[in-house]
């Protein structure tokens, strides 16, 4: 990019003033004003009255707190493992010069297009004990089958994991995909020379040079765990219970219905410092790429 | 179903090779594996679409008795008409027309200033050295992956100061600020794609700043804007959170009114009228997908790369 010296630079500045006050009001001021008001008193409106970290001391003995965070973690280790998986096998078995590889690859993408909101519902019914899939293989003579996880506290999560992986797997082939693509064809002909066979070299040659495909897969994930919310609303509403309720709904419960503000500014602020401390190595990691890239 | 299409897919012993090899491949077991392993993960893929339609064209009593995979007996579309014009939320029953068109008139304005607001963004950044440019580029890199619960409270507050509080313009103004990155990103790395000697010329030529913008770059930035425009539209069309915040009660994006259609049972769950409400929700993206075809792959490649 080379920089011309010229004398329109007030356009400039014009064209980046959204982005400007974006970055002022929006990005700035309001994460400060989010992490000043976890360390207030307010409750239904904002006030400045400090009270330290008592907030976070109340939210991290607030059983529905903690139920929320585990439920995040074990749908999220389960949900990006999963998905990576799947997306990945998917990936490399239309990466066969399969037939109709378009049709195939529309597949299973096309979950993707579609909001939470529709997944949660869809799922939602398709998982129903009474009319969904249980009463099917009922149907079919199995008359114990029992599919009924969505009624229960202990499986609940499973629910989400499947309407999850059911939405994101097709994204996670698209990105391995492409990344499987860009593998130099000359490493193919050198394994093919060597006589390796073709399963040897997806795992010990071509994998590990994907990994950028799956740092870029994990962390888009990552960050659409962390944004859960439509998904648990739509499908489960929190229950059985609190038994899927996540962060995010934590969250927006009590800025909107509890009038909690400090407790839900609190609850912001630490999802906040996990999503940095997810995302600072990764961008930490990116640069480096890029300046070796360049270097 | 995709069990059958696979097989005829596959019946012709064809010419499909290992990767990139260059012999021909038989029907082997092993491939016979590989297509039975993407049938099978295909009628997982396909089921719900599959029995999303299905159920929207039964009567409540077929849906008790048959099974939830079953085609509709006597198809018929009572329940999308329910759906549409007099399914009830609360007390209010008008179908989730409502939400429709107030998901029309979110779209609409929110998709064009987001798009403009953005590409002018990455065009200024790649083409013009501004002091700061780099801190706002690298903090919108930074914040396309932070929750909105963060932002959520304070920016409702301001636009309560500001005095616009819930409405069309605080939707649209909502989107456009969350779309920013993705739409800099996707636009600063198009124009920084470009010979610089393009702009210096027009520069030489006289051509002011907004100038060689709009009658130069955009022209030139078409599939960009194609792809841009995939994203936004099913970005904000899928949109649930902003829209139930910030949009208004009267304004609820169709989403939110699915999810209230939804829940509002009275008396028995109308499990056709459901799911035709779902259908007619997801069929803007499904249309926008089904209809771009690899532009969609783009636009998500494009999405992707941020950070």
């Amino acid at each position: 990019m080379a920089s011309p010296r010229m004398s329109s630079r007030a356009s400039a500045y014009s064209a980046l003033l959204p982005a400007f006050i974006v970055l002022a009001v929006v990005y700035i001021g309001s994460t400060v004003w989010t992490m000043w008001m976890s360390l207030t008193g307010s409750r239904m409106l904002p006030n400045n009255n400090f009270v330290g970290l008592r907030n976070y001391e109340i939210l991290f003995s607030n059983d529905r707190w903690i139920t929320s965070v585990h439920n995040l973690a074990f749908f999220g280790v389960l949900f990006v493992a999963i998905s990576l998986a799947l997306g990945f096998l998917l990936a490399v078995a239309i990466d066969q010069k399969v037939r109709s590889e378009d049709s195939w690859r529309s597949v299973y993408l096309y979950p993707y297009s579609m909001s939470f909101v529709v997944t949660g519902l869809v799922w939602q019914w398709l998982l129903n004990p009474t009319l969904g899939i249980q009463k099917l293989v009922r149907d079919m003579g199995f008359e114990t089958f029992t599919f009924d996880w969505i009624a229960h506290a202990e499986t609940v999560l499973y629910c989400l994991v499947i309407a999850g992986v059911w939405h994101a797997a097709g994204l996670v082939m698209a990105i391995m995909l492409a990344g499987l693509r860009g593998v130099d064809e000359d490493i193919w002909k050198a394994a093919r020379v060597d006589g390796l066979p073709t399963w040897r070299v997806y795992a010990s040659v071509v994998t590990p040079m994907l990994g950028a495909s799956f740092a870029t897969a994990g962390v888009l994930l990552s960050t659409s765990v962390v944004r859960l919310y439509d998904l648990s609303v739509a499908m489960t509403r929190g229950g059985p219970g609190i038994a899927s309720e996540v962060p995010a709904k934590f969250v927006m419960d009590h800025l909107f219905e509890r009038a909690n503000i400090s407790l839900a500014t609190a609850a912001a602020t630490s999802m906040l410092i996990t999503v940095i401390a997810v995302v600072a190595p990764y961008m930490y990691w990116r640069t480096r790429v890029a300046a070796r890239g360049r270097a | 179903m995709s069990g059958a299409a696979a097989m005829q897919t596959m019946s012709p012993p064809g010419d499909a090779g290992g990767p990139r090899s260059a012999r021909p491949v038989r029907m082997t077991p092993a491939r016979w594996g590989l297509y039975a392993f993407l049938a099978i993960t295909a009628a997982f893929f396909l089921l719900p679409l599959w029995v999303m339609v299905v159920t929207s064209l039964k009567t409540m009593n077929e849906i008790r008795l048959g099974a939830i995979i079953a085609p509709p007996l006597a198809p018929t579309l009572e329940a999308w008409a329910k759906a549409w014009s007099s399914a009830c939320t609360g007390l209010a029953c008008d179908g989730i027309r409502v939400g429709f068109w107030n998901s029309v008139k979110i779209l609409v304005p929110s998709v064009f200033i987001s798009i403009l607001v953005g590409s002018m963004t990455g065009y200024a950044l790649s083409f013009w050295r501004v002091p700061g440019a780099n801190v706002l580029f690298t903090a919108m890199m930074i914040v396309a992956f932070i929750p909105y619960q963060v932002f959520i409270y304070p920016l409702v507050r301001v636009f309560a100061f500001i005095g616009l509080g819930q409405s069309i313009a605080t939707i649209v103004i909502v989107h456009t600020i969350f779309g920013l990155p993705t739409m800099t990103l996707l636009f600063r790395n198009y124009f920084s794609s470009l010979p610089i000697e393009l702009f210096k010329a027009a520069r030489i030529d006289g051509a002011s700043f907004y100038q060689i913008f709009f009658r130069i770059m955009m022209p030139m930035a078409t599939p960009m804007i194609v792809v841009a425009v995939i994203l936004q539209v099913t970005g904000i069309w899928n949109d649930f959170i902003l829209g139930l915040v910030f949009a208004g009660r009267e304004n609820l994006p169709m989403t939110v009114q699915l999810n209230n259609i939804v829940a509002s049972v009275q008396g028995e769950r109308e499990y056709n009228v459901d799911m035709a409400a779902t259908m007619l929700t997801a069929l803007l993206p499904l249309v926008v997908y089904f209809g771009s075809g690899r532009w969609f792959v783009r636009g998500i490649a494009a999405g992707a790369v941020k950070g």
